[in-house]
């Protein structure tokens, strides 16, 4: 087998053995909210993509996730010839579609972005994000307010946990292995310093566009699930507040690191479950009231965010070291 | 045309209302060099300060010009209060910090105004307390000049000619035009820069509860949500007009207030704020530094 | 006769109301190592700027190698060979000093993201290669044992070497230095001085240095482009600009 498969196959070998498990140990509730972390994880790293890898900050993550979600659940409840035969091929287009005219709307918010940094970008990408909301909201023909519902399901949990993972490994290994290539390095230089990097020869216009294009891909795809996950979609799941989330995941795992957003992924989606008893206790709803104290703390506290520009074997490595 | 002229007139009522709120915006980027996300918040807990205080005092039953003096200096003290705590608590331990860190927490602050009011006020909305008696001015043959209308302008105007007087006249503005200018090099001159950075968010706070307290009359329904809006339409205002210009916000948002008075007028009310976006993107594109904004080549 | 590797024709900067470099005109043969001095604020960096293609010169033609590379774009100009240093250093701060040179070699890869992702052999090959590459040139600047460090994390002197190295990865013919040995003490300029000689014969390189600090600058540099306040002032050997009373003039109360 060649290498390069070789270690996603058997992280995804691992991973189906623990869907297994999950697939009969837990109930239905922890199985959806499990399908939500893997869904947040990839929705961070690609993400951290352009915000953490290519140091451009984009507020409109929720934008192209909407495009995704939307392309695939429209497609499975219109055309007959999916939603009859909803099978695995069917399944796989949708996905992929949705990914792709995500990744076409990314080209369209990244040719401004080559003319702005910082906070003005962050702007005009919340703006996009809500002009796409606004868009939707509007379209007759994909429900407008209401939105789609009816959408199909997969087949049962086991499917839905491995063709998740399945999507989220393929996103951490494509990352992971570009930044450790020249492409991925390009990258890297735009973030640390544009113009040294155009001195040296790299096409940082060029560069920047890709980050969006690859990065919306994931971010449709992460939509797609998210979709088919939850049966019903409206423009109200993907407002603004929904962008701010992505971006405070990959802060606080750490702009580029992957392992920092899964890790982030798997704290901002269980935190608001975990507060749930302090509601039953206190009587109002004061979960949004902490995650934004939080927010704020750990801007404070912790800026570079959890894992810093580290990834897991590396602070293990530093870990190990110190004690021995 | 008689349609026109009402259209302008609504057009100019609501755009000094998007001043004031720009005023906050581009004075602290100016000074600071960042996006005060929260700003449209303060302007909420400022509709809300007035709420209450009407209530608990009893005004909203005598509506006059002492009821809104009292209104308006009361929830411009909270909001000079809120702010200030503001800077101090979250903003200022990240002076030296990345811009996206900045940026995050004044997005955290935001959402954290956001949902307290949702806990502390309730997520429903209230109606505002009558303030002044509402009554027509001038009728030209079904053209209404209302006295609302007038007294948004007046007040608005008193505001920004305080404002100018201070930003010109006074020793503190001056060391505000200095530090906008440049900071590194106004600290080294001896400004106290925290204490400029202070009064900025007194003066921004303080102008976003005057125009709280007007939109509140304007359109009576306030909820802990209502900044969002109001506060992204008068960031555009300030980007318009120039980030970090003073003269800028208030041009900004009078072409803010006015076109969208004309969208509402002759397009459809749908539109109504896909236009702030609409030209925030296509000022950004094009000229980023907007109408008056300062040219700037990057150091090599 | 030979066409020069570089014709710089009524170059100008005009930045508002005020002209930063005024009219200017040089050009530099094939090989040679020159240099542009000038008192603080003469515009000395303002010229590496338009000829890198950061500033877009108001007016005039830049030739490289007989073309005309105003309105080119940084990263275009570089692919043609020119590749500059930066005077208030500009390296990629939280990198490792390997993954600084590396990022120079990237126009010479040719590998797609399809070889990244599935590790293909042109992909092993080429890094493989590029990584040689890098080490070699770090060698030369004694600069292979750090490697792995952050660039930030290197003393101030190393730093300049690194973006040299780091130049030098793009495989230029021509090298434009902003004040290498600025900050470095006389030991270590003496022997920055003996490198850049050196590299410039292995690799074949023409060389323009920048530098204020005249003394350093008539030690090596065959042809020397004096300009003050944009414009240039005086041209000519080491021995006619130390001589030159024009020179001494604008260089009275700034420099001994």
């Amino acid at each position: 087998m060649h290498k390069s498969v070789k270690t996603p196959l058997i992280a995804f070998a691992a991973l189906l053995l623990f869907g297994g498990l999950l697939n009969f140990g837990v109930n239905a509730y922890i199985q959806l909210i499990v399908l939500f972390v893997i869904i947040n994880s990839i929705l961070a790293m690609s993400l951290n993509l352009v915000n953490g890898y290519t140091g451009q900050f984009s507020l409109g993550h929720a934008g192209f996730m909407a495009i995704g979600a939307y392309t695939s659940a429209y497609a499975s409840t219109q055309f007959s010839f999916f939603s009859e035969s909803f099978g695995f091929i069917g399944i796989f287009v949708t996905t992929i579609t949705g990914g792709l005219l995500a990744s076409a709307a990314g080209f369209l918010v990244g040719l401004p972005s080559l003319r702005l940094k910082g906070d003005y970008l962050a702007i005009v990408t919340l703006g996009f994000g809500e002009i796409i909301r606004v868009t939707l909201l509007n379209m007759e023909a994909v429900g407008g307010p209401r939105g789609i519902s009816g959408i199909p399901s997969f087949p049962n949990f086991f499917f839905s946990f491995s063709y998740s993972c399945f999507w989220a490994l393929i996103c951490f290994f494509f990352i992971w292995r570009l930044i450790r290539s020249s492409h991925g390095r390009g990258f890297l230089s735009v973030r640390e310093d544009e113009i040294a990097a155009e001195a040296m020869g790299i096409n940082t216009t060029k560069t920047k566009v890709q980050a969006f294009v690859l990065s919306s891909f994931f971010a449709g795809v992460a939509g797609a699930l998210f979709a088919h996950v939850t049966n019903f979609i409206s423009p109200s799941s993907f407002t603004f507040l929904m962008s701010v989330n992505a971006v405070i995941m990959v802060v606080l795992g750490g702009m580029g690191s992957l392992s920092g957003s899964i890790a982030a992924a798997f704290f901002i989606t269980l935190m608001p479950e975990a507060l749930r008893s302090l509601q039953e206790i206190t009587g109002v709803d004061l979960r949004m009231v902490i995650y934004s104290l939080l927010l704020i703390l750990i801007m404070i506290l912790r800026p570079q965010g959890l894992f810093g520009d580290k990834e897991l074997p590396d602070i293990w490595r530093k870990y190990v070291r110190k004690s021995a | 045309m008689q349609d026109f002229v009402q259209h302008i007139i609504n057009g100019i009522s609501l755009g000094s209302i998007y001043a004031l709120i720009a005023l906050g915006y581009t004075m602290v980027y100016g000074i600071m060099k960042m996006i005060n996300f929260a700003h449209a918040d303060v302007y909420m807990v400022g509709a809300f300060t007035a709420y209450y205080v009407a209530k608990w005092t009893g005004l909203e039953s005598s509506p006059g010009v002492s009821t809104l003096l009292l209104l308006l200096v009361s929830a411009m003290i909270i909001c000079s209060v809120l702010g200030l705590l503001i800077e101090r608590l979250a903003y200022r331990p990240l002076r030296k910090s990345p811009k996206l860190n900045v940026l995050i927490t004044a997005i955290g602050v935001s959402l954290f105004l956001e949902f307290s009011g949702q806990v502390i006020f309730g997520a429903d909305p209230k109606v505002f307390p009558e303030v002044m008696n509402q009554f027509v001015i001038a009728n030209f043959g079904g053209l209404e000049l209302k006295s609302s209308d007038v007294t948004v302008l007046g007040v608005s105007l008193i505001a920004m000619v305080i404002l100018n007087f201070i930003i010109q006249k006074t020793k503190i503005g001056r060391a505000m035009r200095a530090v906008s200018s440049n900071a590194s090099v106004a600290s080294m001159l001896g400004v106290n820069t925290d204490r400029v950075i202070s009064f900025t968010f007194i003066v921004g706070s303080s102008l976003a509860a005057i125009g709280s307290i007007l939109v509140g009359m304007k359109y009576p329904k306030i909820d802990p949500l209502m900044g969002m809006m109001i506060g992204l339409k008068a960031f555009v205002a300030a980007v318009l007009g120039g980030i970090g210009s003073i003269p800028g916000a208030v041009a900004g948002a009078l072409i803010m207030g006015l076109s969208e008075e004309m969208v509402v007028g002759y397009l459809s009310s749908t539109y109504r704020d896909a236009l702030a976006f609409g030209i925030l993107i296509v000022i950004l594109i094009f000229k980023p530094t907007g109408l008056f904004g300062k040219y700037s080549v990057e150091k090599v | 006769m030979s066409v020069n590797l570089l014709e710089v024709k009524n170059m100008t900067m005009q930045f508002g109301g005020l002209k930063a470099v005024d009219s200017l005109s040089f050009s530099i043969p094939q090989g040679q190592l020159s240099g542009l001095i000038g008192p603080n604020g003469a515009g000395k960096t303002t010229v590496f700027n338009m000829l890198t293609g950061v500033y877009r010169p108001t007016q005039g033609e830049i030739l490289l190698s007989g073309k005309n590379i105003v309105g080119m774009k940084p990263y275009e100009i570089n692919h043609l060979g020119m590749a500059r240093t930066f005077q208030n250093i500009r390296l990629f701060k939280n990198l490792s000093v390997l993954q600084n040179v590396l990022i120079a070699t990237h126009q010479h890869i040719s590998y797609g993201l399809f070889d990244t992702v599935f590790l293909s052999k042109k992909f092993q090959n080429q890094e493989t290669e590029m990584h040689a590459k890098a080490l070699s040139l770090l060698k030369i600047f004694h600069l292979e044992n750090k490697a792995h460090e952050k660039a930030s994390s290197l003393p101030y002197g190393e730093q300049r070497k690194l973006e040299i190295v780091r130049a030098m990865a793009t495989d230029p013919i021509l090298i434009l230095l902003d004040e290498p040995a600025a900050g470095m003490n006389h030991a270590e300029t003496h022997e920055l001085m003996k490198t850049i000689a050196r590299i410039r014969h292995d690799f074949n390189l023409s060389i323009l240095l920048i530098e204020h600090d005249m003394k350093l600058v008539m030690g090596i540099c065959e042809n020397i482009t004096v300009i003050d306040h944009g414009v240039k002032i005086d041209e000519g050997t080491p021995q006619k600009i130390q001589t030159s009373e024009k020179v001494i003039q604008a260089y009275l109360g700034v420099e001994a």
